[in-house]
């Protein structure tokens, strides 16, 4: 990408990030490179099991410590590679430089405590001397950012709809005004209208606070009304990466991101049949030799079965893919 | 599109159901349902969380019983009918349920799942066969033959609810309740299992309910479609006609909801309905829809809405419109 | 293509199959496997030693060797009345563990059929079962079995009588849970849409569904319940003596703990042996079920 250093407000390289049990090894995220620009969003696009979440709790370093290692690469946040810093420091980034939300919002609230309380606990956190006057306002605030009533600080969780819950998730993620926000699937528990709600928030609250955001979700819809730039994850590799003008109306694609198109029933047209990618995800523990793709794709060639594809960039376009190589206006480089 | 004169394979006419909670209030979660699905076609049944069509669906079969109202399969009335009597209807009418996983016994291997129901009503008269039988229905639903001593959890989602199709089919149902049947799946799963659903509806001639809170699925698989809301229906037409002029504030706020995947729409602002979905216990009078519509009008409090056809197939229960 | 006789044939195979992977993930534990064999060789010691060893030998009281200390003769020595320990310590255990094994069995079945059936059926059949499991709970076991055993005597039988109406609640509340959970299973709602009758449904799916949890609760059971019945003959509410009973040689070991502290300590071991081997097995058969369990 030709985006300057300092215009990103984070970069990962190169990262490798496994899952190591007594019986297998799981390659979750291999060698992918990524990085959001200042106050845009990055929508990271993927099934089941392609490696975004596990990208995500790398960025925090809240991968299970049993179990989770990164191997390699380095993750810059404002110059600073988060890889070398002790849970010391990345608490003191947690919630509050960089916060998360997760998709289900019934499991991230504590059901006994108030929503008011859950919000001043993350302030408190992070603003060591700050009175409690000043912590009653700022809930206040943060509650009718995300357009719920001030007084209702003092309910539980179970008395919110799966909604509000939401917006009492991503009140306590903003609370501290953080330079990222991380939502991973925020509004796929969501009813449609809800999500409707939810995302049109999250987008004023996005232009209001100059915030970046990485969008994780498996919806292209999503992807078209939200973010700026794109990245397609595929069993731990970025298959696919662009602005969302490449992504949408470009005319070349990667087989996979082709696919997804086609097996999205277009609700402004009518087809018969669906076309959808034949097969199923690869076993992360046994990933295909050559491209991970190469098994499902239509285009499979002799050359994909063998090798990993470099990828190759056009600008802001890169593809992963052999069938992109050699050709014109492309620089390969190993990904 | 001329809708077709021959009598329906299922019917329903003021459907009810009301679940009685503690305290004494009712939840009103099916609250005056009529319908009408035709062999080989699909009725899709849309609607967020609340608006009780998991409930419609299992009240169809009988699963659950009816409060009020009456249910006719091939004109019989079967409202009444004891689980006794429903046994050998079970045969006609099957279902697909949401979570591919949850509903497959985690002890039993694949194939015996699929050649349980034809065990309880004895399909035929030695085990060899009814296994041979479940080997068949295996193929015609794309799993493999070498997942037969398979146990659920040993497969993926898309193969986990291939099983429940292929016992869905294995008494050779008329009509097939799908109860989300693709909404826990990956997408490339989804589109997968549809053309499934799709190519079985052609070969066997099947009717399906596919409910779902998914508009774009509903459409690329129905015939007709049905909008529910807090149990009741707000509007009903033909697949096409919905999507070419939904009528209803409800049906326009759920087109209008749903993110496309494409440019053009970015930087317009969303119609976006206020609010939340208003309780379902004890339910007063007047549209239901009331509180969060940006038309509602004083008519829209006092009496229930009542559907009406505005054009031939298309039928819109709002007082608005049907300037009532 | 495969024909009928290959899936009926290949359909066979899936019992077993189910077995060996429990068995397998058994066999990771190796705290499991230790117990396994701690409790085979007990139960060979205990059924099979007395085949050779004549039953007199634990009740033939030879003065001479009043509290001797374990010998070659004697290896686990002799008690207050010059009894061999070591005959005593094996025909003990059979008593001891027939009793326990037996009343946990018997507690089992009364318990869960009891739970499946509360649990299935609900409403009053429900509020009935529960009531008069309070009844049974409210009361402390040690009282519980004490006055059943003044009431009827001290023999084995009623001691079995005793033991199992004070654990039986466990299964009942256990066995009821299991089955409320179980029965709003989609797969329960998938075989009545297939026209499946309650009896059916009880004994395809939630039964085999419910035993793993069933089992392992079992197998901790039976530890408490080898304690709880040595407590019982401690406390003079076993078997009248001559008859060998490991909590009963802990009572007349008392006197002599300092003296002779082997008439403790080897029924003691005994105890403590089989109820963490059997703890030991417990614990592997839980986590050879779970994952089998879960998702």
């Amino acid at each position: 990408m030709e985006e300057k250093r300092q215009d990103n407000i984070l970069e990962i390289q190169d990262l490798k990030v496994i899952y190591k049990t007594d019986f297998e090894t799981v390659e979750a995220v291999n060698h992918i490179s990524l990085s959001i620009g200042k106050g845009k969003t990055l929508g990271l696009v993927g099934e089941t099991g392609a490696g975004k979440t596990t990208t995500a709790l790398s960025i925090l370093r809240l991968l299970p410590a049993t179990t989770g290692r990164i191997l390699e690469g380095s993750i810059t946040f404002n110059g600073h590679n988060l890889l070398e810093y002790d849970e010391h420091q990345m608490q003191a980034v947690r919630g509050n430089l960089i916060s998360m939300v997760f998709q289900d919002p019934m499991t991230s609230l504590n059901p006994v405590l108030t929503v008011g309380e859950q919000i001043a606990e993350a302030l408190r956190l992070h603003n060591e001397h700050i009175s409690k006057e000043e912590v009653e306002k700022r809930v206040e605030e943060t509650l009718s950012m995300v357009g719920i009533l001030p007084a209702r600080k003092h309910d539980y969780p179970h008395q919110f709809s799966g909604g509000m819950k939401q917006r009492v998730v991503i009140a306590i993620a903003l609370c501290c005004e953080p330079e990222l926000l991380i939502a991973d699937e925020p509004t796929t528990a969501l009813d449609v209208t809800i999500q409707a709600q939810v995302l049109a928030m999250m987008r004023s609250l996005r232009e209001r606070l100059g915030m970046s955001m990485l969008m994780i979700t498996h919806d292209l819809g999503i992807v078209a009304q939200t973010c700026d730039d794109v990245a397609v994850m595929y069993a731990g590799e970025i298959l696919e990466a662009g602005t969302v003008t490449d992504l949408f109306t470009g005319t070349d694609h990667h087989p996979y991101t082709q696919g997804l198109f086609n097996s999205i029933p277009n609700i402004d047209a009518r087809a018969h049949r669906l076309k959808p990618i034949p097969g199923l995800v690869p076993d992360p523990t046994d990933l295909p030799k050559g491209c991970v793709f190469s098994p499902r794709c239509e285009h499979c060639m002799e050359i994909c079965k063998e090798k990993r594809p470099e990828t190759v960039t056009r600008g802001t376009h890169s593809l992963r893919c052999h069938l992109f190589q050699n050709q014109e206006g492309g620089d390969a480089h190993a990904g | 599109m001329p809708v077709e004169k021959s009598a329906p394979l299922v019917r329903t006419e003021g459907l009810k159901k009301y679940f009685k909670l503690k305290g004494g209030a009712q939840l009103h979660a099916v609250d005056g349902v009529d319908l009408e699905i035709r062999q080989g076609e699909t009725l899709g049944v849309v609607g967020e969380s609340g608006c009780g069509k998991s409930t419609l669906g299992r009240l169809m079969l009988k699963l659950i019983e009816p409060t009020d109202g009456k249910i006719y399969f091939e004109g019989k009335d079967i409202t009444k009918l004891s689980v006794r009597q429903m046994r050998p209807l079970r045969k006609e009418m099957q279902i697909i349920f949401q979570d591919p996983y949850a509903c497959l016994d985690a002890r039993m291997s694949v194939i015996d799942i699929i050649a349980e129901y034809m065990f309880i009503h004895r399909t035929y008269k030695t085990r060899a066969e009814i296994y041979n039988r479940a080997a068949q229905l295996m193929d015609q639903v794309g799993l493999a033959r070498r997942y037969s001593n398979a146990y659920p959890h040993e497969l993926d989602g898309g193969r986990r609810q291939r099983i429940g199709i292929a016992r869905a089919l294995s008494l050779g149902p008329k009509l097939i309740v799908c109860d989300e049947p693709v909404s826990a799946l990956d997408v490339s799963i989804q589109a997968q299992i549809l053309n499934l659903l799709m190519d079985l509806q052609e070969e066997l001639g099947l009717a399906y309910m596919f409910v779902t809170h998914d508009l774009s699925v509903v459409k690329h698989i129905s015939n007709q479609i049905m909008v529910m809301y807090l149990g009741q229906c707000v509007e009903r037409a033909e697949a096409d006609e919905l999507f070419a002029h939904p009528t209803h504030p409800y049906t326009k706020a759920l087109l209008a909801a749903i993110p496309r995947p494409d440019l053009s729409a970015r930087s317009e602002e969303v119609q976006l309905i206020r609010g939340e979905v208003t309780s379902p216990i004890n339910v007063k009078p007047g549209c239901r829809f009331a509180a969060r519509c940006d038309h509602c009008t004083e008519a829209c409090t006092e009496k229930d809405p009542k559907l009406m056809e505005i054009s031939p197939g298309h039928f819109v229960a709002c007082t608005m419109v049907n300037g009532q | 293509m495969e024909t009928a006789n290959n899936t009926t044939q290949a359909a066979v195979y899936k019992r077993s199959s189910q077995a060996k992977e429990i068995w397998r993930r058994f066999r990771k534990s190796k705290g499991a496997l230790i117990g396994l064999i701690l409790l085979v060789l007990i139960a060979a010691v205990v059924i099979l030693v007395p085949l050779f060893l004549p039953y007199d030998l634990a009740t033939e009281q030879d003065y001479a060797k009043m509290l001797a200390p374990p010998s070659a003769e004697h290896l686990f020595g002799c008690d207050g009345y010059g009894r061999d320990i070591l005959a005593r310590v094996i025909y003990g255990g059979r008593t001891s563990l027939s009793v326990a094994l037996i009343a946990t069995l018997t507690s089992c079945l009364l318990g869960s059929a009891l739970g499946a059936i509360a649990g299935y059926f609900g409403g009053w059949v429900d509020s009935l079962i529960m009531r008069a499991l309070d009844i049974f709970m409210s009361v402390p076991d040690i009282l519980f079995t004490m006055a059943v055993v003044v009431a009827l005597g001290a023999s084995a039988t009623n001691l079995i009588i005793a033991l199992t109406l004070a654990y039986f609640s466990n299964y009942v509340r256990l066995v009821r849970s299991q089955v409320l959970s179980l029965s709003e299973q989609d797969y329960v709602e998938a075989a009545r849409a297939g026209g499946s009758g309650n009896a059916r449904i009880i004994l395809s799916h939630i039964i085999p569904n419910a035993i793993g949890v069933i089992i392992v609760n079992v197998t901790l059971n039976v530890a408490k319940i080898i304690i709880y019945e040595s407590t019982l003959s401690f406390l003079g509410l076993g078997m009248p003596p001559p008859q060998p009973e490991w909590g009963l040689m802990l009572s007349e070991a008392r006197e002599f703990m300092r003296t002779a502290p082997h008439l403790l300590f080897f029924p003691a071991a005994a105890i403590v042996l089989c109820a963490c081997s059997v703890n030991l097995v417990g614990d592997g058969l839980r986590d050879a079920l779970d994952p089998h369990l879960k998702s």
